[in-house]
């Protein structure tokens, strides 16, 4: 494998939910190279969304290290962490998460200005928008788009800044199996098209297999990896 | 891209964006209003007296300054000793009596006034014709939808009006001074004494002749006159106009306060999406202070408008008691009263949203 682009060791994290103290992540230990597609499943409560959250860099790990395009994320400041969502890291979510009262062109360029990004994307970009199949819906706001539209705008939004990762948090837990096909085979032309390294929660076997490999947590703890 | 982010955060909930800059512009009325009042009040002071033509006044000696006609009477011999000085061309007495303020009847001998300075200009009607005749300018005939040859009841007396007469020219209710002297049992007193003189390189030079020969008097030279109606002059005006504008303050600080708090609530899970871009404290806190100025601005908007809302009502029911103005120079004052309130009160909500955890506002139903 090449130098990875993911490391965690003996990864913890606990929340303080009153006065008890409940363990999400029990000692992970994961690498992920660059450019490779990786699907997590698990059961709910098996602490697959902290990973992501951690490695997504909107929270610290309690202990342990995770390394992240080379950055020590537990060492990093709340602004460092905003600075690696900026460019290093995106997120697409199984609610989508558009902001509502913009079109889809405009939380596109919402996440292109956060990240930095001037004027209109490259011509690169505009390949992907026809990948996904959305050119023609950008001046449409949410509501008005059915929630494959939606999800791949998301795809779009997440990829603006061109990240060295994408993480996609169950991408198709909200959409029929024509939509979800639709949308995991984007994330896999994107992965091979792109090279940018791709983590995918899944509950869904099937969807699960788009992935290199796929990773089986439970408990807090990686259990299974199967290629 | 922010102002298009915020843009559309307004346009998204009309009505809580149409109520904040409602609520935003009553302050920015009340200070207008409050303002064009005074300044309308004082200017109309200022253009009457200067209408009356006279260069030198002469007042009781307890008169506690130019807005107030108030203090002893004085002998209307004074009138004849006053003429004869050198440098007088006329002077003229005037009775005056208080009906509500600061409406005043005016007491006016036709002869001298009209040495002094030319007499009334004439809408309808004309001069007195008898002891119960009265004058009225256009704006109070206006608001009390008088005509000549109609009758008025005022200071318990029963009078005929024998013209209306252009504004401007130092009365608004001329009676004859004889009638107001017997209705005020003040025979031969009058409250004032205007005085024309042959230039005015000599105004100065006439009005300390006039203090020295009649010590028990307030002499002022017109310049005197209208200099001393300003603000500053009224007692309570400043203090009332202070306080106005820090419930300017108050009301918009509240206003902003509750509308950016219930709209930070609203938007937890947006506020969550943008972080979950990247963005920081900064752009989390500056959206919602940009939100707070958009508001700002419309609210002093509105309010200057409602501010001739509030001007063209006055102007059309009360044009002689209240003559109000609109004064622009305090346009940028109110909206940076208003725009101060909106960014303090939009600090805590702002800084609330920017203290979000992500993970926790993703997750907000």
């Amino acid at each position: 494998m090449n130098d990875p682009i993911i490391r965690t060791c003996d990864l913890r994290k606990v929340y303080r939910v009153g006065e008890v103290d409940v363990p999400a992540l029990r000692g992970v230990n994961i690498e992920v190279a660059p450019a490779e597609f990786v699907s997590i499943v698990g059961p709910s409560g098996s602490g697959k969304s902290t990973l992501f959250h951690i490695i997504g860099a909107l929270t610290p790990p309690t202990s342990g290290e995770v390394s992240v395009a080379g950055q020590d994320l537990s060492k990093l400041s709340d602004a460092e962490r905003t600075r690696m969502r900026k460019r290093t890291v995106s997120f697409v979510f199984q609610k989508f998460n558009l902001l509502p009262n913009l079109t889809a062109r405009e939380n596109i360029a919402v996440a292109r200005y956060i990240g930095g990004g001037e004027g209109q994307p490259g011509p690169e970009f505009e390949q992907v928008l026809r990948l996904l199949g959305i050119a023609g819906r950008l001046d449409h706001k949410p509501s008005a788009l059915s929630g494959g539209e939606q999800q791949r705008i998301a795809i779009a939004r997440a990829i603006v800044n061109k990240p060295a990762i994408l993480l996609a948090d169950e991408p198709t837990g909200n959409l029929d199996s024509e939509n979800s096909q639709a949308v995991l085979s984007v994330l896999r032309d994107l992965n091979n098209r792109l090279g940018q390294t791709v983590l995918m929660i899944t509950h869904n076997p099937e969807a699960a297999a788009y992935g290199h490999r796929t990773v089986h947590m439970r408990d807090g703890r990686l259990v299974e990896v199967t290629a | 891209m922010t102002g298009t982010l915020v843009l559309a955060n307004l346009k998204h909930r009309p009505m809580r964006s149409f109520l904040s800059v409602l609520l935003i512009g009553v302050p920015v009325t009340l200070i207008l209003a409050l303002v064009g009042l005074t300044q309308g009040m004082l200017q109309d002071a200022r253009e009457r007296q200067r209408g009356a033509g006279a260069d030198v006044d002469v007042r009781g000696s307890a008169a506690a300054g130019a807005v107030s006609f108030s203090g002893e009477s004085l002998p209307q011999g004074y009138v004849d000793v006053i003429e004869k000085q050198p440098h007088v061309k006329a002077a003229s007495g005037v009775g005056i009596h208080n009906i509500e303020l600061p409406l005043v009847i005016t007491g006016i001998d036709m002869p001298s006034w009209i040495r002094l300075n030319g007499g009334f200009q004439y809408i309808s009607g004309g001069p007195f014709q008898g002891p119960d005749d009265m004058l009225v300018d256009e704006l109070y005939a206006a608001q009390k939808k008088l005509h000549t040859g109609d009758y008025i009841d005022l200071m318990g007396h029963h009078w005929h009006i024998c013209g209306i007469i252009k504004r401007g020219k130092f009365a608004r209710i001329a009676v004859p001074l004889a009638t107001l002297q017997d209705l005020e049992s003040a025979a031969h007193h009058v409250n004032q004494i205007l005085v024309r003189t042959d230039s005015p390189s000599n105004d100065r030079l006439v009005a300390d002749e006039l203090q020295r020969l009649m010590p028990d008097t307030k002499v002022f030279t017109m310049a005197e006159i209208t200099a001393l109606f300003s603000v500053s002059n009224i007692s309570g005006v400043r203090e009332f106009t202070v306080v106005i504008m820090v419930l300017g303050v108050v009301i918009g600080f509240l206003v902003v306060y509750l509308s950016m708090y219930m709209s930070v609530l609203q938007r937890t899970r947006e506020i969550g999406i943008l972080k979950s871009l990247g963005a920081g404290r900064g752009f989390i806190l500056g959206i919602v202070e940009l939100e707070a100025v958009l508001l700002a601005i419309g609210g002093t908007a509105i309010g200057v408008l409602m501010s001739f809302g509030v001007w063209w009502l006055i102007r059309t029911f009360v044009p002689a008691s209240i003559p109000m103005i609109i004064v622009p120079g305090w346009w940028p004052i109110a909206g940076g009263i208003t725009l101060f309130g909106a960014l303090v009160g939009a600090l805590y909500p702002g800084l609330s949203a920017a203290s979000h955890d992500p993970i926790e506002a993703l997750a907000y139903e």
